[in-house]
């Protein structure tokens, strides 16, 4: 497009009985693609039954399309429009917010129990996260692991759509109900990227009940059965929790690979 | 149609094959279901033959990338796809179509396609276009908007190829694909593959002898995890005698390969 070339080639481009080299002709046909300008001297150049003849097409061009259908309205391709998994997910939320709103409600109901927020919270992601990366629930789950998206960072997007429900909810309940902040979220982080890295041994989902049935039979029950919070939630703890969600949540990193392969999805 | 040709697909191919298998072992399960396959395959149709069991959709998987290899060499595209590789890119020009495929009933098969073309990371302004042509090339334009669920077998079969193909895929892997079609739709999917099969390398695994003689350029006969032959349609059908089961000539050669791999292993 930087030069243009001069009115006389063009004219021996546009008459047919003039005699072009190749090389010009190519050149000029890929000039005259991209110039308006060019174009235009072209025009002027061309025989008259050409003209007769361009024009009788483009009348008839014009025509046909007068005649012929609407054109289809241009789609908008949206991901999240077609994005199964959050339509998918949305019952399990649901029971996990309608859970802790119980334990809401149970605190308030039974003050000398330990906070029941704050002995959910660890486990409160963990069925969330089980369903984002299950072959259970994802009907297409051979076809997506194929896929050069699947992986650990679609898991990790999953994971984030399932902790914006379940943060802002157990952070609300437990300014209700009294308790630390820091001692319901930190642990709730440190279980979600447990069982995320244990997915990359066993699968996620089975990563995910071991660790609920652990906890609930470990810390849970005899903590309701005592009344008394366990050692490993007193406030003390933050530190070791939020030390503990970033040595996991790097184990997690390092095991990336796994992520890209069925085995993740038990 | 036109479409912009990308530097990736002027650039010269660095490797000579683009699947190729050494001493390949894949687990299904416990079990070893490919034990030591060594197989090379270039542009073409490659028909993938095999009693059950043999060991097809546990090797049919590995190539998709889906299932890790246990041991041996696979390389695809010239790219190694061992332990710790970054599958992205090689992923990016790989159509797989499942022998047993899930899909979302809700969603329309142009939704359906679309997703999948999203997945396969394609770039955002060219996914309407490309998943017209996959749907218009399998002959489901008319059903474009229909929901996955009020799908016949057949179609739904055809949206699943039609996903495979979407991003136009330097090795397409298609697992049992002419189950489910009628014998028109059987004859149209050969044109299909006789198409794709021009610049890509195709591995179709069927139970139908008759659809490799059809379509295929190449035949891979496997049997217990290994392979038993590779050899073009032809010499497929030179292989059987009169005397070996079957009602064609290729039949006939596919008993004969297979009896005379289970003597060998038997000795
Ligand atoms: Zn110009």
């Amino acid at each position: 497009m930087t030069t243009h070339p001069s009115a006389a080639v063009i004219a021996r481009y546009a008459d047919p009985r003039a005699s072009l080299d190749e090389v010009t002709m190519w050149s000029v046909e890929v000039h005259l693609e991209g110039c308006a300008h060019c174009r235009a001297v072209l025009v002027g150049r061309v025989p008259d039954d050409t003209r007769v003849l361009l024009d009788r097409v483009a009348a008839g061009v014009d025509r046909a399309v007068a005649a012929g259908p609407v054109p289809a309205p241009r789609r908008r391709w949206s991901p999240v429009r077609n994005r199964w998994f959050v339509w998918r997910l949305l019952p399990w939320l649901t029971m996990t917010v309608a859970v802790l709103g119980c334990a809401v409600l149970l605190e308030a109901a039974a003050p000398h129990l330990p906070s029941l927020v704050t002995l959910l919270a660890p486990i409160a992601p963990l069925p969330g996260v089980a369903f984002a990366w299950s072959r259970r629930h994802d009907p297409a789950w051979e076809l997506v692991a194929g896929t050069p998206a699947a992986g650990l960072a679609m898991l990790l997007r999953r994971t984030a759509a399932v902790l914006a429900v379940v943060v802002p909810v157990l952070a609300l309940g437990s300014t209700r109900t009294g308790a630390s902040l820091a001692m319901t979220l930190l642990p709730c982080l440190a279980f979600t990227a447990a069982a995320i890295t244990l997915g990359a041994f066993v699968g996620v989902r089975v990563a995910a009940i071991g660790l609920g049935v652990a906890w609930a039979l470990a810390v849970v029950l005899p903590a309701v059965l005592t009344a008394r919070l366990p050692a490993v939630l007193e406030p003390g703890g933050a530190v070791a929790w939020a030390l503990l969600t970033l040595a996991l949540a790097g184990l997690a990193g390092l095991r990336a690979a796994d992520f890209r392969r069925l085995t993740s999805h038990h | 149609m036109m479409r912009t040709v990308s530097a990736a697909e002027t650039a010269a191919t660095t490797h000579p094959w683009a699947v190729h298998a050494e001493g390949l072992r894949v687990r299904a399960g416990r079990h070893v279901a490919v034990d030591g396959l060594d197989l090379a395959l270039g542009t073409g149709v490659h028909g993938l033959l095999g009693p059950n069991g043999a060991g097809k959709t546990t090797l049919m998987r590995a190539v998709a990338t889906v299932v890790k290899p246990a041991g041996g060499r696979l390389t695809l595209l010239g790219e190694q796809v061992g332990d710790r590789a970054d599958l992205r890119r090689v992923r990016r020009g790989l159509g797989y179509l499942p022998q047993q495929f899930g899909f979302y009933p809700r969603f329309t098969v142009r939704e359906f396609v679309e997703y999948m073309a999203w997945l396969k990371e394609m770039p955002k302004a060219t996914i309407p276009g490309a998943v017209q042509r996959a749907v218009d090339r399998v002959g489901l334009t008319a059903k474009a908007d229909a929901r996955m669920k009020t799908l016949s077998g057949g179609m739904l079969r055809r949206a699943g190829i039609a996903q495979a193909i979407v991003n136009d895929p330097a090795v397409l892997l298609l697992d049992e694909p002419t189950v489910g079609l009628d014998p028109e739709q059987r004859l149209e999917f050969r044109e299909l593959l006789r198409d794709v099969g021009v610049d890509s390398c195709v591995l179709v695994s069927t139970h139908l002898v008759e659809d490799v003689v059809a379509a295929c350029t190449d035949v891979v006969l496997m049997n217990d995890g290994r392979l038993v032959y590779q050899g073009v349609p032809d010499d497929l059908a030179a292989q059987g005698g009169a005397g070996d089961a079957g009602d064609s000539p290729a039949e006939r050669g596919y008993s004969a390969l297979l009896r005379r791999h289970r003597a060998e292993a038997g000795r």
